[in-house]
């Protein structure tokens, strides 16, 4: 893994920064089977307003579909998930609200080819905040500011390299105003030297407060950023702890081994 | 350390070598680039040298230009007879349409151009006027023209209406009723929906106002005509019937779905001659003695449906070929499953099946001449029937008639192909 050169600009750790004591996510004993396979097996997890999350953990562990349980790209089949204070169910509407409010950022970046840069962002919040085109134009052009490339705008995101697309991503994620955002692996089809322009970004949406979760292999974007590590193996939340204890202190037999594998290359 | 280099300056681009680029490169590379290459463009020449000035000769050199009957075309070294075309040609463009009337044919021609060719050129600003005036005004036009109008909608069909706007009105204002949305939400969505209905209640009172032109029954259209009202209503309700039905054999609701595998495996396992036979012979024996319905209509009933269902596992392809991740993307933002078809699905599905889509529009213009055999004479009907004339019955006659028709029907097919490859490259420049 590229833990090592993630040495991204270096900035106080963002992690000392205050959580409210507002619960944002609440899961409690989710399970999720594909098939005969569990792949989620009682998860408990709580996150608090403001938490900035890394999940890790080894390929087939469920970290990606513990996050897309959360708005409901894949529906767990026992336990509840509570967001904000709206309970997922099978309820279209409640889903549809819920999605409102959790940004998602995913490993291929999912942008619509046959929109422009700038359509992607406000397709959104025109057709679901049933926001005025202008209006929408501008927190689009805000926030593709913020992920510095303000001048793709007009472009087609089969012009763009894959760091810019991502930043693209995350962007259109923003201009839904949503309290929670998910980032799925959201550096792991990057070339190296594309990633610490996307970790930038998340970086910087990190020291604005944003509840995040990520699942992410960037071990130095977790120590820096990260309230909490967790690490899942099997279909389970086998350790999880603040990033010093975490990395230096594992205690788990799992968790130490995936971390040595990760970090001795 | 001597095996260290570092380039100083930049090495110049040089241009190709002769040999390989210019018109000589172009016929080393692609006809004489090696002995079995050259051997295939040589027997090729051959070929062409054996068909086409033969073909030319009999076409355009021996060919009987002008004249007034078979007297003129007959002879040992005749070409094509293209005076019998053309003495033929209005009877192949308007069937047997009454003469003084055939004026309303070339208007309804002439709108028909006036609105598909500003609609296909990207250039011409309007598209939205212009689609409503292909789509709802062309259509409405059309038929009062073509028909004559003066339809006999009764009072039942008031009385459809009027219930129908009611239904409409409750169906919109009922989350409102509930107390379930504030009634100020729901206005504006209501006019909207009711827009519809409203043009729907105009159309029906045009369509019964008698606007002086005789009535032209359709067993009199004929030709060209009968070509393309068939393929253009064939076209207009195969393409979103068939997405409909695409859509629905995707859908996860199981009626839905079993709805439009039954459908389209009827209507696509059924030969088109036996639909159009089923739907002039045997659909009267079914219905009531005073109920009966034009069998031009019955035809384009019967060609459409059979189109859509070709059409839907075309576009059911492109669906097909969409990755999750789009899907995902869309559900992620928090767009509703329709919006999520209509901007982000259905967008790129149909560019990927743009050639599919032209193939089985081509296909159902050229299958529109299947409906001579339940006595619809279309353009290749006319022609047929042209050539039991005695007045031009020669040996070439048939052999001109048919190159006649096979050009027309070779013009329009060829101009769908190239205009979806226009607009497919054009699509293409514009996403990547």
């Amino acid at each position: 893994m590229t833990q090592s050169d993630t040495e991204t600009t270096p900035r106080a750790p963002v992690r000392k920064m205050k959580v409210s004591d507002e619960v944002m996510i609440d899961m409690s004993s989710v399970n999720k089977w594909y098939g005969e396979f569990h792949v989620l097996r009682d998860i408990n997890l709580t996150v608090n307003k403001g938490e900035r999350i890394v999940v890790c953990g080894p390929s087939g562990s469920g970290k990606s579909t513990l996050i897309r349980c959360i708005n409901r790209l894949e529906e767990h089949q026992a336990g509840s998930i509570v967001i904000d204070g709206t309970e997922l169910t099978n309820d279209l509407k409640k889903i549809d609200e819920i999605r409102r409010e959790v940004g998602m950022v995913f490993q291929h970046f999912n942008l619509f080819p046959h929109l422009t840069i700038l359509e992607n962002c406000t397709l959104a919040p025109i057709w679901v905040r049933k926001m005025p085109k202008k209006e929408a134009e501008e927190i689009a052009m805000t926030y593709l500011t913020r992920v510095k490339i303000p001048e793709q705008a007009n472009k087609y995101p089969g012009q763009l390299s894959g760091g810019q697309q991502q930043r693209v991503a995350i962007a259109r994620a923003l201009c839904m105003n949503p309290s929670v955002m998910l980032f799925d692996e959201p550096t792991s089809a990057l070339d190296p030297e594309m990633i610490k322009e996307v970790l930038d970004v998340m970086i910087d949406l990190a020291e604005s407060g944003m509840t995040m979760i990520c699942v992410t292999h960037e071990m130095g974007f977790a120590r820096q950023v990260a309230n909490r590590v967790i690490f899942m193996d099997a279909g389970m939340i086998v350790e999880q702890n603040a990033p010093e204890p975490f990395f230096n202190n594992p205690q788990h037999e799992r968790t130490k081994l995936f971390l040595s594998q990760i970090l001795s290359h | 350390m001597e095996i260290a280099y570092v380039r100083s300056e930049p090495a110049e681009a040089l241009p190709p070598p002769t040999s390989s680029s210019g018109p000589i490169g172009w016929l080393r590379e692609n006809l004489f680039s090696g002995i079995r290459n050259t051997i295939l463009t040589l027997l090729a020449l051959y070929l062409l040298w054996l068909t086409i000035p033969p073909m030319i000769q009999f076409l355009f050199i021996d060919a009987v230009w002008s004249g007034s009957d078979r007297q003129d075309c007959l002879g040992a070294d005749v070409g094509a007879c293209w005076a019998f075309v053309e003495a033929r040609f209005p009877q192949y463009i308007y069937g047997r349409y009454p003469i003084d009337e055939r004026w309303r044919v070339d208007i309804f021609f002439f709108l028909l151009a006036a609105g598909l060719i500003p609609m296909a050129i990207p250039r011409v600003p309007y598209k939205t006027l212009n689609a409503i005036f292909l789509l709802v005004i062309f259509p409405v036009v059309s038929l009062i023209l073509l028909t004559g109008g003066d339809f006999e909608i009764g009072v039942s069909w008031w009385l459809a209406l009027v219930f129908t706007l009611v239904l409409a009105e409750i169906i919109v204002l009922l989350p409102a009723l509930l107390g379930a949305v504030p009634f100020a939400e729901r206005k504006r969505p209501a006019t909207v929906t009711l827009v519809p209905f409203a043009a729907l209640a105009l159309i029906f009172v045009i369509m019964g106002l008698d606007f002086g032109l005789r009535e032209v029954e359709t067993s009199l259209w004929g030709g060209l005509l009968v070509t393309l009202v068939l393929a253009l209503c064939g076209i207009a309700a195969s393409l979103p019937l068939g997405i409909l039905l695409a859509l629905g054999r995707r859908s996860k609701m199981p009626i839905v779905r079993m709805f439009s595998v039954i459908f389209i495996e009827f209507w696509r396992g059924v030969p088109l001659i036996t639909i159009l036979f089923m739907s002039s012979v045997m659909l009267p024996l079914f219905l009531p003695d005073d109920v009966s319905f034009d069998k031009l209509l019955r035809a384009i009933i019967g060609v459409a449906m059979f189109a859509s269902a070709y059409m839907a596992e075309v576009v059911r392809g492109g669906l097909q070929a969409m990755p999750k991740g789009q899907y995902e993307g869309a559900d992620a933002l928090g767009l509703s499953h329709w919006q999520k078809m209509r901007l982000i699905i259905l967008p790129q599905a149909l560019k990927h099946v743009i050639p599919g889509i032209v193939n089985t529009f081509i296909g159902l213009f050229k299958d529109t001449s299947l409906v001579l055999i339940i006595g619809l004479f279309d353009l290749l009907g006319m022609v047929k029937l042209s050539l039991v004339d005695p007045k031009w019955a020669t040996p070439v006659t048939p052999a001109t008639g048919y190159i006649f028709a096979a050009f027309v029907f070779w013009v329009f097919c060829f101009g769908m192909s190239r205009y979806s490859m226009f607009i497919e490259r054009r699509l293409d420049r514009t996403h990547r």
